[in-house]
């Protein structure tokens, strides 16, 4: 079958298409990311000042607000597309659908994962964590987010064909992402004990490939049946 | 072989078939769940450390393992449905989630209340404990999303893609307390090896794990006979059923 053009520059076709839509609507990536910072700042209210309090649930605290943030920002990944048609389209097309669903899901963890992953150092100042634990938070984010949007992408593409998908794909995806978290924050605590947190990171690593693997054919085959 | 099996797609074949199964699986179960409750409960001997309130395990056990087969079933069902697009393969995903979900809060509840005397609390955040209750998150969300696609052969196939995803617990679930330094204790029932448990314990237990398994798979067939008529209210053959049964 004649494909028209090329894996790689479908790929990359699609992920200019998505930033640039993105960046022509500027709130869609600050809105998750102030999001964070004012759930983040809520908790020192709630809980007190204390800095050993803080210190103690700072990892908790920023990895629970990171999955609230990435969750938020997964509605419009295939609502605006879905609304317009061009998702049918792309469905429709000789392109295989995994790789324009990878696409669509790096776009959103280049808009929404990463200004979280830079903006996160600055949050854990505010909260106290303790100095050993940067590298660690950094890289279990790093490692982290694009599973979240990975396994969020598979609840937004079965959900976005209803009209009130938004508290359902609460249900559907926060058990999912409960591995991630206890990884991460067991990992970052480890760190902060100055003990190895090598191998929560790498079971962290092996979920982000496992994901990048089957996540793309989930997704593909939810959108066919969200959009029939 | 495969031509026999597709001929009880028909809604109208496996909705008979189910019905002639369902007195075998109920009767079973009765027989089962009743000899073994009764046998753990008055005359399995008494443990030397936990004393009568061990006894509570004829219910927990059972209803743990068979919550993780019930989900195994679910996702089984649903793969074949999406599959081999076989409708009556959904509708029995469709009937086992909420009695998979009872069973799941079943094990927890128990679990819990066997937690208070022995461990002296109703809950520790362990990885077996948690692992449990996402698995009751996972078919509460197999149900809602079922429950929200008024188009019902959409539902099934959207319910089945969450299923087969959320499979990749059930393996967390099993091997928890073997990966993580966790207070539940180890598997204590072995299938290679020789269990940890003398027999006039491990017997009970094992007659009410089977008892569990007949009990569910009662419970789903009459289910799934309300589930097939439910999608096929307009078929001829269901409203002859009806008028006979209205006539009686």
């Amino acid at each position: 079958m004649n494909r028209g053009i090329s894996y790689t520059s479908a790929f990359i076709t699609l992920l200019q298409r998505d930033l640039k839509i993105a960046v022509r609507h500027r709130g869609d990536i600050f809105n998750p990311l102030l999001f964070f910072i004012i759930v983040v700042t809520l908790f020192p209210l709630g809980i007190g000042p204390e800095p050993q309090i803080l210190t103690r649930v700072a990892p908790g605290i920023i990895w629970v607000a990171a999955l609230l943030a990435s969750m938020l920002s997964l509605e419009r990944l295939f609502k605006a597309d879905y609304t317009d048609g061009s998702l049918e389209q792309m469905l429709l097309s000789p392109q295989p659908l995994a790789i324009m669903v990878l696409a669509k899901v790096l776009a959103h963890w280049i808009l929404t994962g990463v200004p979280l992953i830079l903006v996160s150092p600055l949050l854990a100042v505010l909260l106290h964590l303790e100095s050993n634990s940067y590298m660690a938070l950094m890289a279990t984010l790093t490692l982290g987010t694009p599973v979240l949007s990975l396994l969020g992408a598979i609840g937004v593409a079965l959900t976005v064909g209803l009209r009130k998908g938004g508290v359902l794909l609460t249900l559907l995806i926060l058990p999912l992402y409960i591995p991630v978290l206890i990884f991460a924050t067991s990992a970052i605590d480890a760190a902060g004990m100055n003990l190895p947190y090598d191998g929560q990171l790498a079971i962290i690593g092996a979920m982000l490939v496992g994901c990048l693997i089957m996540a793309p054919f989930a997704i593909g085959a939810s959108l066919r049946v969200s959009t029939n | 072989m495969w031509k026999w099996l597709n001929s009880y797609a028909d809604p109208e074949r496996s909705y008979n078939l189910a019905g002639k199964l369902l007195p075998w699986f109920a009767c079973l179960a009765i027989a089962l769940i009743g000899l073994g409750t009764t046998w753990g409960m008055l005359y399995a001997p008494m443990d030397y450390q936990q004393g009568d309130s061990f006894r509570i395990i004829y219910i927990h056990v059972p209803a743990a393992s068979m919550s993780m087969a019930a989900y195994m079933g679910m996702a089984t069902a649903s793969f074949i449905g999406l599959v081999w697009q076989i409708k009556a393969a959904d509708w029995a995903a469709a009937s086992i989630a909420p009695i998979g979900a009872v069973i799941t809060f079943i094990a927890l509840f128990t679990g819990a209340a066997w937690g208070k005397p022995m461990w002296g609390t109703w809950w520790v955040w362990d990885a077996r404990l948690t692992s449990e209750l996402v698995l009751l998150f996972l078919y509460l969300g197999v149900i809602a999303l079922y429950a929200s696609f008024e188009d019902k052969v959409l539902a099934a196939r959207a319910a089945g893609i969450l299923a087969i995803v959320g499979v990749i617990n059930i393996p967390i679930i099993k091997y928890s307390v073997e990966w993580w330094s966790s207070l539940h204790q180890p598997a204590t029932i072995k299938i290679t090896e020789k269990s940890t448990m003398t027999g006039d314990m491990l017997y009970p237990l094992l007659i009410n794990i089977f008892g569990f398994g007949m009990m569910i798979g009662a419970l789903t067939l009459v289910r799934f006979r309300a589930e097939v008529l439910a999608r096929n209210g307009m078929r001829p053959w269901v409203r002859e059923l009806a008028k006979t049964e209205a006539a009686k």
